[in-house]
């Protein structure tokens, strides 16, 4: 479901979709090349964004390309050091995935806010990162581990780091023809800790805010690596430098943790009808501190 | 009364069909030759309608028919749909036609309709037809139109005011000038909608041969309806039957007659074809009617010993584009006030606005909600300047039970003075209060601050007029079959009225529960009806089945005592078969009794025998029924977010005699979490030029299941002394106080910072403002 | 434009029938099939009314197109109780006032049917949040609640028939 598009133009009424060509294609290679050759088209991954969006016919699509058969698209595993998620892997899936809970325990929290059981056994991964809802879960999960996409097209398959990829609000890098075929989250080194804060207003909702936190913190207490993630208050994901920067190299401590939460105050919030500007920045501290906290306790420091 | 039913917790005889996916709502309704039907709406909140161009639609394959207000039968086409509740003070009586003339007045008004084959050609053709607006000024704040001098939500109007009016009592302005203290309050409530999980939903069907226009409806009303439709479409009532089959939901929006209702008839009619229309959700958000959305400032005046003085003050309504059901709500609200206590005077000032926004009719609470808000925000203000607990003040001034009946000093909105029948306040807030663990709560509170935990416990009384006339009437048939037969103009959207009925029914005839067949929301089966609204049916349905119920087995007893060959009072009734208390005990069964009372064709019927076993009863109440009751709600805040859980809610509740406990408790279990929502989630928000903003479930929230928690309830039995079953109604009253009660409990687990709020819903981010400006994050960043 | 011919194996039965491609799953088994069990309260995936299952794992009918159920099993509430007789968790609905209107009540076992396939034991908790997908305006969902309970409850005591709860 698409909460940001709002009522427009002159079409008051539709609740069913506009008519459009289906195709189902076997093999990879026949949907990169249909997303090539057709005329506004677009790609059903799970459906739980797209489909609303076209029952209200805010899109009209005259094709439509269903990735729900490319066997190619689904599951994970590691690959140099990162975790690959095939793009078409369901993000129920991955919630009770042993792999992801081992290797990137922060995705498998973070599937949880993601929606109810119902649309996670529908929803996939690449269709959360390509939709790019600021307030998603998954694109935040992303940033904060540095991804990289795969995206493919019949001119082949092209890396996208993930800072490159959200390019505003609901936009991707990517280009008409490509689609996503799978992600890699770089794994953190076994012991890191990890914390996940959302504030939503009923369970599955769409966060108004978030924080995804991750810690590296040495036998000496001492961050060697850490990264904060926000969402919810800007056109995209945002990763928290400034937080990040105070925090690597120095012992890890409450006061390090209320003081990189507080970086958080600096960013330019956006408002809507679910929440203003200054509310989301006072939950952008506050939800930080709180995935520090987190992170900081299951990496062994009770700050 | 016997009980073998009555009273019993009986379990739904409505539930198996439901549960294996055999319910009958109208979308599952098929006809040979069906059409489906899309309404083109308005997108501007206001404008003059210029035109429309519909020979693209036309021409599309499966397109049957476009049609604007031109191509309505007489008289709907230009009359105005009938006003509901007519009311003196009611200055501009203004409802719109069933598709708009001229000019639109808000977002989603229906200006053409477009019937094809199936409702997905409908809106390609919908999409596809030009209507040319010339838009006006939009009137979205009813603070800034209740002025004069602004655009007008009507541009042929001078005023947006359609109705001042003053509820008044004894001498307000002596008791402000004496009293000890005098606090004030300005409050707002939001607008919210009914939301039943079935939109509305209408199908037409004109049967040539025998003349007859059937319409299925999802309405609460299907009597009213007919009755409004008959009037409209210029037929008479009895060529029109009205079936609302089930139906999903109702909570008063769809207790309205709308333009859907008439216009799918006329088509159907038109067309010689079967015509469907379901709402979909997004124009349920923009024509379904709503509520609340009210402004009140308010004083309380108190004695030195928190003793009420008197109230008085001035409530804005925002009504919408208009007023299709009068002014019900404001006047309801300002009548509710007083509620269970002692006010010796009393005035209240309304004004209802007139806004570009869809129409406002009774949502579950109908004004009370507000009314009760506004009363127990200033008691508690009240407590806590005087240093007072907040139920210390309440018990203070409850009316007591030898006080009842206790007039209030106001006419109510029946059209009869505000005179409480029975009840015991004082009984009914303690008992909530031991229930809630109302003593030891400071104690919890103390030791969850420790843990750094915020929680706090608000409390709200109410007292609700229910059971509404004018009547509701009840047929109980008995069949050759044995089986008994009950039809009413009662409707069901949820409330268990097949089950409560046939309990009533059962225990007066003798029979079981399985043998009742029963008839609702059929205006062929019963010819006189009005509906469900004002949890009005177990005080008049109820009282119906068990007039007629008793009356049919009069007439049992009588032909079983003579067919048997012994005395009236030797006749038992029970589970359907009539049993002579004496010898060998013969006995007859009720088909073997309704077929005697058939009698033999050509032979006189013996003196004094009626024909059938049958009996109508209409039973026509003469004042409203008052039920009430206290709720307790406990929250915990995250006052880092702003975040509210309710821990923990307990009601106490006077809906007199219980007919079904189960059934009754549900009522008042789905009626707090509609309270939960009004209290923290649920806004239909507008922009400045009434484009309503909140238009699906994603934006628009209710209360999901980790939002409600399990109450737990007391009844608190007050036997009615005016309807022979002692009942009142139960649906709304677990609606009415919730927000009252929540928004004190969040006050209460914020006290540490000494914040107060005084608005309904009570947003995170409105709550994480106001401890902002009250420098709680001074302190608690630095914790 | 867009017909397609689908092959859906619903409630056990095998259905094949061309449909418009953008005829959405919901209306193809309300509609087409007349498996009217199946509700829309919402038609934008937030209500779960329409909620039933696709190769045993919930889903949004309303947010599925019926070609895209080319080859799977359905399961509708109508097939919870094909020979008449109500499941565990359809009686406990009616011992614990699961419903009123029964509107969302299809959508409601759906869910709960398999949560309790996949959680033998949940908790009050588990059993919230399962339904948070699913919207009832009547109850209050304490029914709901307490017949899930009550029937994972008597699930457990018994032997699970197949096809069950
Ligand atoms: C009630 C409800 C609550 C929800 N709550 C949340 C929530 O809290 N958080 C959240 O993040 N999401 C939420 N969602 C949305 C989430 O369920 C979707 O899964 C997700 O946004 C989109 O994934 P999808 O697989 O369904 O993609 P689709 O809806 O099928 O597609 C979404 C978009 O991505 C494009 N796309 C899909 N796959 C690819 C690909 N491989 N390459 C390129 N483009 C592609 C499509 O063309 C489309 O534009 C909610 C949805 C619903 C119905
Ligand atoms: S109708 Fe599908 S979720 Fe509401
Ligand atoms: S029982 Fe009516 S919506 Fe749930």
């Amino acid at each position: 479901m698409d909460r940001r598009v709002e009522p427009g133009g002159d079409d008051v009424g539709p609740m069913k979709p506009a008519p459009f060509e289906y195709h189902a294609p076997r093999q990879l290679k026949d949907a990169a090349e249909l997303l090539a050759r057709l005329p506004n088209a677009k790609l059903l991954a799970g459906g739980q964004s797209l489909v609303p969006m076209m029952n209200f016919r805010y899109v009209i699509v005259d094709h439509l390309i269903d990735l729900g058969g490319l066997d190619e698209l689904r599951g994970t595993a590691v690959v140099d050091g990162a975790l690959r998620i095939g793009a078409m892997t369901r993000q129920r899936d991955l919630e009770f995935s042993p792999e992801v809970a081992r290797q990137c325990p922060l995705l498998a929290e973070a599937l949880r806010h993601v929606g109810h059981r119902q649309t996670r056994n529908r929803g996939t991964m690449g269709g959360s990162l390509a939709h790019a809802d600021p307030a998603a879960e998954l694109p935040a999960v992303c940033a904060a581990y540095d991804a990289t996409v795969h995206a493919l097209s019949v001119r082949g398959i092209r890396q996208i780091a993930f800072r490159e990829f959200c390019t505003g609000f609901m936009a991707t890098a990517l280009a008409p023809d490509e689609m996503i075929a799978a992600v890699d989250l770089p794994i953190w080194r076994l012991g890191h800790g990890h914390g996940f804060h959302e504030f939503a207003r009923r369970q599955g909702d769409f966060a108004i805010a978030g924080a995804a936190a991750l810690l590296d913190v040495g036998a000496d207490n001492v961050v060697r690596r850490a990264a904060l993630t926000l969402f919810g208050v800007a056109a995209s994901p945002l990763r928290v430098e400034a937080a990040e920067a105070q925090l690597a190299g120095k012992p890890l401590d409450a006061a390090a943790i209320r003081a990189a939460a507080a970086a958080a105050w600096l960013i330019a919030p956006i408002s809507d009808i679910h929440a203003g500007g200054e509310y989301r920045r006072h939950l952008a501290q506050v939800l930080s501190a709180r995935a520090l906290n987190d992170a900081a306790r299951r990496a062994g420091v009770e700050a | 009364m016997g009980a073998k039913h009555f009273g019993a917790r009986v379990t739904r005889l409505e539930d198996p069909a439901l549960l294996a996916g055999r319910g009958r709502f109208v979308d599952d309704v098929k006809l040979p030759g069906l059409l489906h039907a899309c309404f083109v709406r308005s997108p501007h909140a206001h404008a003059k309608l210029r035109g429309c161009d519909a020979r693209a639609a036309l021409i599309m394959p499966g397109v049957h028919a476009v049609m604007t207000a031109d191509d309505l039968p007489e008289p709907m086409r230009d009359t105005p749909l009938p006003l509901l509740l007519p009311n003196p003070a009611l200055n501009v009586p203004r409802t719109q036609t069933a598709l708009a003339r001229g000019e639109v007045c808000y977002v989603g008004q229906a200006v053409a309709v477009v019937v094809a084959d199936t409702r997905y050609i409908a809106e390609d053709a919908a999409a596809a037809l030009v209507v040319h607006y010339e838009v006006l000024p939009a009137v979205a704040d009813c603070r800034a139109a209740a002025e004069d001098g602004g655009p007008g939500a009507h541009s042929d109007l001078t005023t947006n005011v359609a109705s001042t009016f003053s509820l008044a009592y004894g001498d307000t302005d002596a008791a402000f000038a004496d009293a000890a203290h005098v606090f004030r309050e300005e409050l707002w409530q939001h607008r919210g909608g009914g939301m039943a999980i079935e939109t509305r939903a209408v199908l037409a069907h004109h049967e040539p041969v025998s003349d007859l226009l059937t319409v299925w409806s999802g309405t609460q009303t299907p009597h009213i309806g007919r009755r409004m439709l008959a009037d409209l479409i210029g037929r008479d009532l009895q060529s029109i039957r009205v079936i609302a089959p089930d139906v999903g939901g109702g909570f008063g929006p769809k207790a309205i007659f709308y333009p859907e209702e008439a216009v799918i008839p006329a088509a159907a009619l038109k067309l010689g074809r079967p015509v469907k229309w379901i709402e979909d959700r997004r124009e349920h958000f923009l024509c379904a009617t709503q509520e609340r959305d009210q402004y009140w400032d308010v004083a309380i005046a108190v004695d030195g010993e928190a003793k009420i003085l008197g109230v008085r003050g001035r409530m804005l309504h925002d009504t919408g584009a208009y007023v299709p059901w009068g002014i019900v709500m404001p006047y309801i609200a300002a009548s509710t006030v007083p509620g269970p206590y002692v006010v010796p005077s009393y005035r209240l000032e309304t004004v209802v606005v007139l806004t570009n926004k869809v129409p406002t009719t009774p949502v579950r609470g109908a004004g009370r909600p507000q009314a009760v808000f506004a009363m127990e925000r200033l008691i508690d203000r009240v407590a806590r300047e005087l240093k007072i607990d907040r139920t210390e003040v309440r018990r203070r001034n409850l009316i007591q039970p030898e006080q009842m009946p206790y007039e209030v000093g106001l006419m109510f909105r029946d059209g009869k003075p505000l005179v409480y029948d029975s009840g015991d306040y004082p009984r009914g807030q303690d008992k909530a209060l031991a229930l809630a663990g109302y003593d030891d709560f400071r104690e919890r509170q103390e030791a969850a601050l420790e843990q750094g935990r915020f929680i706090g416990i608000g409390l709200a009384n109410y007292v609700e007029g229910t059971g509404l006339g004018p009547f509701e009437g009840v047929t109980v048939r008995v069949l050759p079959s044995g089986k008994v037969a009950v039809a009413t103009g009662a409707t069901s959207q949820g409330q268990g009225t097949r089950t409560t009925l046939s309990q009533i029914v059962a225990e007066e005839v003798g029979c079981r529960l399985d043998d009742v067949v029963m008839t609702v929301g059929d205006t062929a089966a019963i010819s006189q009806g009005i509906g469900a609204f004002a949890s009005r049916q177990a005080v008049n349905a109820g009282s119906s089945a068990h007039v007629a119920g008793q009356a049919v087995r009069q007439q049992l007893i009588a032909l079983a005592a003579r067919a048997l060959g012994v005395q009236e009072t030797d006749i038992d009734l029970e589970d359907g078969v009539a049993t002579a208390q004496r010898g060998n005990k013969p006995s007859i069964a009720f088909g073997d009794l309704a077929r005697l009372a058939q009698g033999i064709p050509g032979v006189s019927l013996p003196a004094g025998q009626s024909a059938g076993i049958e009996h109508t009863a209409y039973y026509t109440p003469t004042q409203a029924a008052y039920c009430s009751g206290t709720h307790v709600a406990e929250v915990q805040v995250d006052a880092m977010t702003g975040g509210v859980k309710v821990l923990r809610y307990t009601v106490a509740h006077d809906s007199g005699r219980v007919i079904n406990p189960l059934i009754v408790d549900g009522q008042v279990q789905g009626g707090v979490a509609h309270g939960i929502g009004n209290a923290l989630l649920e806004w239909m928000q507008y922009d400045a030029n009434a484009q309503p903003l909140t238009t699906s479930f994603a934006d628009y929230m209710l209360p999901m299941a980790t939002d409600v928690p399990t109450c737990a309830i007391a009844h608190v039995e007050t036997v009615n002394p005016l309807n022979p079953l002692g009942v009142k109604g139960a649906g709304e009253g677990g609606t009415i106080p919730a927000p009252a009660a929540i928004v004190a409990a969040v006050e209460d687990a914020l006290s540490p910072f000494g914040v107060r709020f005084a608005e309904m819903p009570l947003t995170p981010e409105r709550i994480v403002a106001t401890l902002r400006a009250a420098g709680a994050y001074d302190r608690l960043f630095a914790g | 434009m867009g017909k397609q011919a689908t092959r859906v194996m619903v409630n056990g039965k095998s259905y094949a029938r061309v449909v418009d491609a953008r005829l959405t799953l919901a209306d193809f088994l309300r509609h087409e099939l007349n498996l009217t069990g199946t509700h829309l309260g919402c038609e934008h995936g937030v209500c779960g009314a329409c909620t039933v299952l696709v190769d045993g794992r919930t889903a949004r009918s309303c947010l599925m197109f019926a070609v895209q159920a080319n080859g799977c099993a359905v399961t509708t509430v109508e097939g919870l109780a094909p020979d008449g007789q109500l499941s565990v968790l359809q009686q406990a609905f009616i011992d614990n006032h699961g419903l009123q209107c029964g509107f969302c009540t299809p959508g409601m076992l759906m869910t709960l049917t398999e949560l309790l396939g996949d959680t033998p034991e949940p908790s009050e908790q588990d059993v919230r949040e399962a339904l948070t997908g699913n919207l009832c305006r009547c109850t209050g969902y304490a029914g709901i609640v307490a017949a899930a309970l009550d029937a994972a409850q008597r699930l457990r005591g018994t032997v699970a028939k197949p096809g069950s709860p």
